[in-house]
């Protein structure tokens, strides 16, 4: 056979979250240390799919990409079908604690971006010895809303053109044609409703104002890294929050935007090489 | 905390003149009408709006996608649906072949203050990336600034 196979693995996990069984698509590739990844909000996994392949990063770490019950190849709970999808701060954390121990990860790495970035800062705050560092990519305890997200999910208006037209302004301009194709054709996909439901808990939910400042990187080292031409959660908005938590490392992302894995993964590994360097230093791997 | 970045354009970024970007913007109808896969997109688009530099707005009548009117307001009575309406030094950022960050999109001009979007915005939001498809023509067209 000449035709060329990625390394990676996808497979189904059998989670039960808040008393329910969710069927998770999750793909791995790797080994080493565990690296959990958490896409944005109406999106799904496929955007850590060059982390996922990545020859050096993938020597030292079990990078793993699961999308969300509602998501990509993650259906939603049987449950769950008539009803309005709404993700909260408890039911996001549960659902990814409840994914770590399906697949019995011993202190993984979690690195979430958006919705994941602001949840990492809840993980902090909660179960940081759970974890062995959170990154948090496009991050902050609360960044000032810029549109409404009743055009989200309306009969009248295209669900995946809308979602995908608005996001795109969040691309820097400097990434590969292909990449910012690729990046909006996942929120092109999404369920309907389902990025709506994912900004309840970015909008209303999931403010964190107040609360990071108790934030303890010496039980768990944390990073948070923004792209410059993220105009929803600002570097403004990141480094306000960095400077609520001492000793928190945050770094302001040259030619990215909102979707930094997916929308320019060179550029992206330019700054994300030395923080998993950094984490492998503290590991002793 | 420890901050890696450099400097990072706080102010307007780049030399323009008003009667520039009013120009820039009176000559879209042109580029629109040359580029076949944008007037497609637009194909289910009727729509009388108000867009353009704040100092010299346009009424444009965009019909099956294509613009078949732009004229400098005021007109007397004339009616529009929406508008959108920037700086023109917002508009003058907006149009670089590597617009600053801020700078890069109509919704990232509105959440900074540079534009307002008003009115009934549902064919704006239908149509969302055709319109920012549409108003960014003069970057791909050599917009000068300051000729």
């Amino acid at each position: 056979m000449s035709a060329f196979i990625e390394p990676i693995v996808g497979r189904y996990v059998h989670v039960e979250i808040d008393g329910e069984t969710n069927r998770i698509y999750f793909e791995e590739n790797g080994s080493g240390i565990p690296l959990v990844c958490l896409h944005t909000a109406g999106s799904d996994a496929r955007q850590w799919r060059h982390l996922l392949v990545d020859e050096e990063f993938t020597k030292h770490f079990r990078v793993i990409a699961f999308d969300m019950p509602w998501h990509g190849k993650s259906n939603p709970p049987d449950s769950g079908y008539g009803t309005e999808y709404k993700l909260t701060t408890a039911s996001y954390t549960a659902t990814i604690r409840a994914f770590c121990k399906a697949l019995d990860l011993d202190r993984p790495v979690v690195m979430g971006c958006s919705i994941g970035g602001r949840i990492v800062l809840n993980l902090a705050i909660d179960h940081a010895k759970e974890f062995r560092a959170l990154i948090g990519l496009e991050a902050a305890d609360f960044q000032q809303p810029w549109y409404d997200t009743a055009w989200l999910n309306r009969p009248d208006v295209h669900g995946g053109e809308v979602c995908a037209a608005l996001v795109s302004g969040l691309i820097a301009p400097q990434g590969p044609e292909v990449a910012r194709n690729e990046t909006l054709w996942g929120y092109k996909q999404g369920g309907p409703g389902i990025f709506k439901g994912d900004l309840y808990f970015y909008r209303v939910d999931g403010d964190l104002r107040g609360r990071t400042a108790s934030i303890n990187v010496r039980d768990c080292p944390l990073y948070l890294l923004t792209g410059e031409y993220d105009f929803s959660c600002t570097p403004e908005d990141t480094l306000r929050t960095a400077a609520s938590i001492k000793g928190a490392e945050a770094t302001v992302m040259e030619a990215l935007g909102h979707f930094p894995m997916s929308e320019n993964p060179a550029q992206f590994r330019r700054y994300i090489a030395p923080v998993l360097d950094d984490i492998r230093a503290r590991s002793g791997a | 905390m420890s901050v890696s970045t450099e400097q990072r354009s706080k102010g307007p970024p780049v030399a323009f003149t008003d009667a520039a970007v009013i120009d820039a913007f009176r000559r879209i109808p042109d580029h629109l009408a040359r580029d076949a896969v944008l007037m497609a997109r637009g194909r289910l688009l009727d729509v009388d709006c108000l867009l353009g530099p704040t100092v010299q707005p346009f009424h444009v009548a965009i019909r099956a996608g294509a613009i078949v009117d732009i004229t400098p307001a005021p007109v007397l009575m004339r009616s529009s649906r929406f508008s959108y309406l920037a700086s023109p030094q917002a508009w003058a950022a907006y149009w670089q072949p590597m617009p600053p960050a801020g700078w890069h999109d109509l919704l990232s001009l509105t959440k900074r203050g540079e534009a307002t979007l008003s009115g009934d915005l549902h064919p704006f939001i239908a149509h969302l990336q055709y319109f920012k498809d549409v108003l960014a023509l003069p970057r791909r067209h050599g917009f000068g600034g300051a000729a």
